[in-house]
């Protein structure tokens, strides 16, 4: 501890040089809040292979960026890039490395019970110390886990939602987290929140995408988020996930569910020179449910890690996971999924799969599957694959005159389409079918340096 | 239409054709028939272009041209059609979706403009009411889940929509109910024309009481060993294959 405070408070320092919630009221609570976790963060430091769980993924190229102060950038753009049919985009919240920008954003009417906003706004306002509740209590203070640290200690602002008893809102809420670092590397620690009371109802639709692509420069996303499913609620929660292909983009995901209640999450990765998506669920009550699903495509040296775990603490609780990948060039996919059945969790049932598909040697998969069960009435898989094309099929496609390539592609968007047809927001799917095939004729364009 | 000279070919290092000789002309129907393992799937996958059969010896020249030379794509625009002995089943794509690339990738290859959703949509309602298929099986993934008849029908009806100038039908007929086999038959017959070639592989005299060949051979050991007229198919059955199989080796 002695010798510890003066490194600590430089690496706290490079990572969020003036980015942390300028503006926010000292609330004695979030004070102590981000000063556990600073001295945690300051303790651990940057995690490292070493580490068990980092065993497959290598922060050193954070390590390496040189961060310029926090800056509000200027965006100036016509569109915002909307993954929803028009229509059913009416609520979209827009983040600028990591500030809520009202002047971007679209919020209509919503329903009484319903809050959507900022969560730095939120905290401004919060005067009956309601916020300490949750902030921060969903995710706990493990330890173990040093990137939440940092984004606690240096969170800047973020989405929070809040749904009374009851609520069900009718289309989904986009919000959209923007990065741009024009005048050098920008690190900035976005913070959502969301609570579903008993039997209410949202789909939330995530959007992380760079300025100015690939001239943009590097940026550091470094995301956490802390859900609330109540019982009977619903939360479906699905994210884009397509950064500047020079950024990095960590996300530590906690959420809770409660007896009858789901928590379904769906990600697409595409962007990202690195990438890990942390998700830790918790299914708390009998019935409580979740599906974490995901599909990532990459290639360059793009690395993607995807880590998961799903504790069932009660009765008949029900998880299913299915993540699909497709690794072209040198890229590098990780995949760590642990299941946890407690003792308690009698006739619960959990599903889990790993499938890949690999365009070529260089490209790299570690699948880490982990089932751990005590209780003895349970029903549990998983599996996990990698693999190439197969060749019957891609000959089968040609010998009816369908070119190579456009054989090759149909096989890719046929591997993956099947876990986005899943969805419950249909609306969404068509956009995430483009961002299929977007990946894919960037390809044949000579790829996505 | 199709000429086969000397024709060796090798699977997995090991050698299946020794010396085929088979020449198809244009309008006529061939059979081939023999015992198995006697190297007729290997004979169409050659023709057809599948990776893993190697040619070592001898040419195919198809309209004149070197067939071996090509691409199994560029085959098929050609005119070349396989019915497979085993259909593949392609999971998560539509075989609406798959019909659809391949009669738009056969057109583009003939210079024809490729055909919109709408106008495919068409022409695929017609083809499946003549050869009896279900609505539920051109929605359903390619093969995927389909009974042995079906896949079959499924090889009939993309015969029908590609339109093909040489029909090579592996076996097509295994696995076929009677009435399906009428079905199938009667797609073939309705291909038949002066510039058209069809080649079928088949173990029953019956498919050919429907579709009545030009010319039947056996093909035993990687060679055909013998060429005659239908009545060897009526002779074949009462005798099967021990004199030839004997004779080749
Ligand atoms: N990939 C392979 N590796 C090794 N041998 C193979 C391979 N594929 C086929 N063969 C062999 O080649 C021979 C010819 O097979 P082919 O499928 O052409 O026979 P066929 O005449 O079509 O038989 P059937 O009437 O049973 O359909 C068989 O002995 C088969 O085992
Ligand atoms: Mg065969």
């Amino acid at each position: 501890m002695s010798q510890m405070p003066a490194t600590a408070e430089n690496i706290l320092e490079r990572f969020a040089p003036g980015a942390a919630l300028a503006d926010a009221p000292a609330l004695p609570w979030l004070e102590d809040l981000r000063a556990g976790a600073r001295q945690r963060f300051a303790a651990a430091g940057l995690p490292t292979p070493r580490l068990e769980s980092w065993k497959y993924t290598n922060l050193r190229p954070l390590e390496k960026l040189e961060f310029a102060p926090w800056a509000q950038e200027q965006v100036s753009i016509d569109r915002l890039p909307s993954l929803l049919p028009q229509g059913q985009s009416t609520q979209r919240l827009v983040f600028v490395n990591g500030r809520f920008r009202e002047d971007l954003s679209a919020l209509g009417a919503l329903p009484d019970g319903v809050r959507a906003g900022s969560l730095a706004d939120a905290l401004a306002k919060d005067k009956s110390g309601a916020l300490a509740d949750t902030l921060g209590r969903i995710a706990g203070e493990d330890g173990n886990q040093p990137m939440l640290d940092l984004n606690t200690a240096m969170m800047s602002d973020g989405f929070l939602l809040h749904l009374e008893a009851g609520v069900r809102l009718e289309w989904p809420i986009e919000v959209i987290y923007l990065g741009a670092a024009p005048r050098g590397p920008q690190a900035f620690h976005p913070r959502s929140l969301m609570v579903l009371e008993e039997d209410s109802r949202a789909i939330v639709v995530e959007h992380h995408d760079g300025i100015g692509g690939n001239a943009g420069g590097a940026y550091f996303a470094n995301h956490a988020c802390e859900i609330r499913v109540g019982a009977d609620a619903q939360l479906r929660h699905y994210k884009v996930q397509a950064e500047d292909t020079a950024a990095i983009h960590l996300s530590n995901l906690h959420a809770e569910v409660r007896g009858g209640g789901l928590y379904d999450a769906f990600t697409l990765t595409r962007g990202a020179r690195l990438s890990r998506c942390e998700a830790s669920v918790a299914l708390a009550a009998p019935g409580a449910e979740c599906h974490l699903n995901g599909i990532y495509m990459l290639r360059g040296e793009q690395h993607c890690d995807n880590t998961t775990r799903i504790d069932h603490l009660a009765p008949e609780t029900a998880s299913r996971e299915v993540f699909k990948g497709v690794l072209d060039e040198r890229a590098r996919g990780v995949f760590q999924g642990k299941v946890v059945v407690h003792q308690d969790a009698q006739k619960s049932d959990g599903h889990q799969l790993s499938k890949v598909l690999l365009l070529s040697d260089t490209a790299e998969m570690d699948a880490k599957p982990e089932l751990e069960i005590y209780a003895d009435d349970v029903k549990c898989s998983h599996g996990a694959t990698a693999g190439d094309m197969d060749p019957e099929a891609l000959f089968y496609l040609r010998a009816r005159g369908i070119p190579e390539e456009t054989a090759r592609h149909m096989l890719i968007e046929a591997f993956l389409s099947d876990t986005i047809n899943g969805l419950a927001a249909e609306g969404l799917c068509p956009a995430l079918l483009s961002s299929v095939g977007h990946w894919l004729s960037d390809a044949a364009d000579g790829g996505a340096s | 239409m199709l000429e086969i000279k000397n024709l060796h070919a090798t699977v997995g290092g090991k050698g299946i054709l020794k010396g085929l000789d088979l020449k198809v002309g244009a309008g006529e129907v061939h059979a081939i028939m023999g015992p198995n393992g006697s190297g007729k799937s290997t004979l169409s996958y050659v023709l057809s272009g599948r990776d893993g059969y190697d040619v070592t010896e001898g040419e195919v020249l198809y309209q004149g041209k070197n067939l071996l030379d090509m691409e199994p794509e560029a085959r098929a625009g050609a005119g070349v059609f396989l019915a497979f002995q085993y259909p593949v089943e392609i999971p998560g794509v539509p075989n609406t979706t798959f019909l659809r690339e391949a009669v738009n990738a056969v057109r583009k290859f003939r210079g024809e403009p490729t055909l919109d959703p709408m106008a495919f949509l068409k022409l695929l309602r017609i083809k499946i009411k003549e050869l009896g298929i279900t609505d539920d099986l051109i929605k359903r993934a390619v093969n995927v889940g389909f009974s042995g008849g079906e896949k079959k029908r499924n090889e009939i009806l993309q015969m029908a929509l590609l339109d093909p100038a040489l029909a090579i039908l592996d076996e097509t007929d295994s696995g076929l109910d009677i009435d399906a086999l009428k079905t199938v038959a009667d797609g073939v017959n309705a291909l038949r024309a002066p510039d058209r070639s069809v080649l079928v592989i088949t173990h029953y005299q019956r498919l050919l009481d429907y579709i009545v060949p030009d010319h039947v051979h056996v093909l035993a050991h990687g060679r055909i060993v013998r060429s005659g007229g239908k009545e060897l198919a009526q002779e074949l059955e009462k005798t099967g294959y021990a004199a030839f199989t004997g004779q080749a080796a």
